[in-house]
């Protein structure tokens, strides 16, 4: 009798997951399923071209960058779980959570972690610093060819003369927390998943 | 020994001889001989009522199963919004801080980044290039994703279901499908040697509605006909949805057209050539494919002269599963002729028509269609469009494709079909590379102003 999808996912890995990213029970299941659709090579892991093959990402000027967030440092397959760790940091934050004791560490999905994602899409070596350099390829990813190389060097100089606090003309992750602290990250960077 | 086998050995082939001449005469009074009239007793109208029966009750006995809850494959992700859409340039505005306009804004990257894994969540495209996902289990274990055994019941069924599929559905229905190739084949022939003028036309028709039909009774079709006086008349063209190459035996089998394809080898070769004979047909060779000026003068020659019938063409250019219609090529709608739109909705439940070109070949497919229970669909034709004034042959395809997508309760996308195999083209990443630009530089001139 064919099994497809969920018979693969068995209810310990569920329940993992449910405690590592804070997903219900029906979220990690329907996800799976979607898991299951990308992944074209049926070997319970995506590659970059399983991402590329979605036209409204690939169309997305900064599609690449995301794609790169779902793969650990030099790996070229993402499983599963690591699926479900990269989606939580877009779970809505629930006011319930707000109030929550932080006994076993931060949640994937909240402020600090939803702000620390962003920052990862600009620091293109992971060094945990934005330097003039990557702030201007990630600008230049994001606007093509319609803005000249010295009007793009200017905004990234204003953009780091603003932010930068301490002067070493990067910007770490405490000063782009400080240049965002009016912006509702929250509510930004949540998606809306069926429950 | 050997006198006991003797009169055993006549009683077999006499058994034989007997059962052979019940079949064929049975075959002919109920399938064949209708479908050379156009009528019908009603027998698979009733086979479909009582399979919707034996199904709902199949579905029943599983939702009272021990073992878990089917889980749906869904068919979204993410919860819809009803907001209208936002331009890009909104959404920035919205999310920036406020104040002094930036040109600007870190928190700009959070736009992208949401978009961006939202399709990763739940995108419009490429769920259409799978089969539908259905609510209730039609006992083909191909159309079933999560089963786990509830019942002995149940099982026996499906296993009484197998039997009847490929032991006794599948022989009737081969044999029905070369019964109607090789008369379509032979008759076209004969009716090739007749000199043109009306008796050929009339005879024409009639051997390619019969042979479509005994086509149609080879896949156990049952197929609804809407608004038929919107029937597509000579010098026209008739548009509609694709969704598995039977589309062009349920549409044929009810009105007279004329073909456009590839030139093929093989047993297709041998068909095209035969049904050309009879009345003409538009077959390409591969290399003239290539040329559009070629093709677009081939069809308004053919739509240019009355007594030729209309032409089909499924515009998406690839098969789609039936859930949505996809980008019509503009080529067709260039012409300048009227267009007789017609929306074709497969019922997924008796057996899913699609066909998945990367997954199975022709003759898999067929043998999949031919063991399914049934091929359930409805036809709409709807009413004739042409050309209005000021309107280019892309703002008149997707007005055509609005009005199919909406007859037949398909989601009407702008994707191109070509997705389904190419990659999508980096114009539409540009574009919108091009609108951020825009809020960026915008903003510079509006500030150098004050």
């Amino acid at each position: 009798m064919g099994s497809r999808a969920s018979s693969l996912l068995r209810e310990e890995d569920i329940e993992e997951i449910k405690k590592q990213t804070g997903f219900s029970h029906s979220q990690i299941t329907r996800l799976y399923s979607r898991f299951h659709s990308l992944d074209k090579g049926e070997n319970g892991a995506l590659s970059r071209e399983d991402f590329q093959r979605i036209p409204e990402l690939a169309i997305n000027p900064l599609g690449d960058r995301i794609i790169n967030a779902f793969f650990p440092e030099g790996e070229d397959q993402v499983n599963f779980r690591g699926f479900m760790r990269t989606l939580a940091h877009f779970r809505p934050v629930e006011d319930n959570e707000k109030n929550k004791d932080p006994t076993s560490g931060e949640p994937l999905n909240s402020r600090t972690n939803k702000l620390f994602f962003a920052f990862r899409l600009y620091d293109l070596d992971r060094d945990d610093k934005i330097s003039r350099d990557e702030l201007l390829q990630v600008l230049r990813m994001m606007v093509g060819v319609n803005i000249s190389d010295e009007q793009l060097g200017s905004i990234a100089d204003r953009t780091i003369q603003e932010a930068d606090t301490n002067g070493d003309m990067c910007i770490s992750f405490s000063e782009f927390t400080k240049v965002l602290e009016k912006v509702d990250v929250e509510q930004k960077m949540s998606i809306r998943f069926l429950h | 020994m050997e006198s006991y086998l003797f009169p055993f050995d006549s009683l077999i082939c006499m058994l034989l001889g007997i059962s052979f001449t019940v079949w064929f005469t049975l075959l002919l009074v109920f399938i064949i001989v209708p479908a050379i009239f156009g009528v019908s007793f009603g027998i698979r109208r009733l086979y479909m009522k009582s399979l919707i029966k034996l199904f709902e009750w199949a579905t029943l006995r599983m939702d009272n199963g021990e073992t878990l809850k089917r889980s749906l494959p869904p068919t979204s992700y993410l919860q819809h919004h009803h907001n209208p859409p936002v331009s890009l340039e909104q959404e920035i505005h919205e999310m920036r801080r406020g104040g002094a306009e930036p040109e600007f804004d870190m928190s700009d990257i959070f736009y992208f980044c949401r978009r961006g894994v939202e399709s990763i969540v739940d995108d419009e495209v490429t769920k259409r290039f799978t089969a539908e996902e259905l609510e209730s289990w039609n006992l083909l274990t191909r159309s079933n994703y999560n089963f786990h055994h509830i019942s002995t019941r149940l099982t026996a069924l499906w296993g009484v279901g197998v039997l009847i599929r490929y032991g006794f559905l599948l022989p009737l229905r081969v044999t029905l499908a070369f019964t109607g190739v090789g008369l379509l084949v032979v008759l076209t022939s004969i009716v090739g040697l007749f000199p043109n003028g009306r008796m050929k036309n009339y005879l024409s028709d009639k051997v390619h509605l019969m042979c479509y039909r005994i086509c149609v009774r080879s896949l156990t079709a049952i197929i609804t006909y809407h608004d038929s006086e919107n029937k597509p008349k000579n010098g026209g063209i008739c548009v509609a949805n694709h969704t598995s190459p039977i589309d062009v035996i349920i549409l044929a089998s009810d009105g007279c057209y004329a073909m456009v394809g590839q030139v093929h080898g093989g047993l297709m070769g041998v068909i095209q050539r035969a049904m050309v004979k009879a009345c003409p047909h538009i077959w390409f060779e591969r290399s003239e494919v290539k040329d559009r000026h070629l093709v677009a003068k081939r069809l308004s020659d053919h739509v240019a002269d009355t007594s030729k019938l209309p032409i089909l063409i499924f515009p998406e250019g690839t098969c789609i599963n039936n859930t949505s219609v996809m980008m019509f090529k503009k080529g067709s709608f260039e012409i300048g002729c009227t267009v007789y739109p017609v929306a074709i909705k497969y019922d997924p439940r008796f057996g899913d028509a699609f066909w998945n070109s990367s997954t199975f070949g022709m003759v898999n497919y067929l043998l999949h269609m031919m063991s399914s229970w049934a091929i359930v669909c409805s036809v709409w034709y709807l009413p004739p469009m042409s050309r209005m004034e000021g309107e280019d042959a892309v703002q008149f395809a997707n007005r055509v494709k609005a009005a199919i997508a909406r007859k037949g309760g398909l989601a009407d996308l702008l994707w191109d079909g070509g997705l389904k195999r190419g990659k999508v083209k980096e114009v539409f990443k540009e574009e919108q590379q091009k609108l951020y630009s825009k809020v960026l530089v915008g903003s510079s001139e509006d500030r150098s102003r004050s």
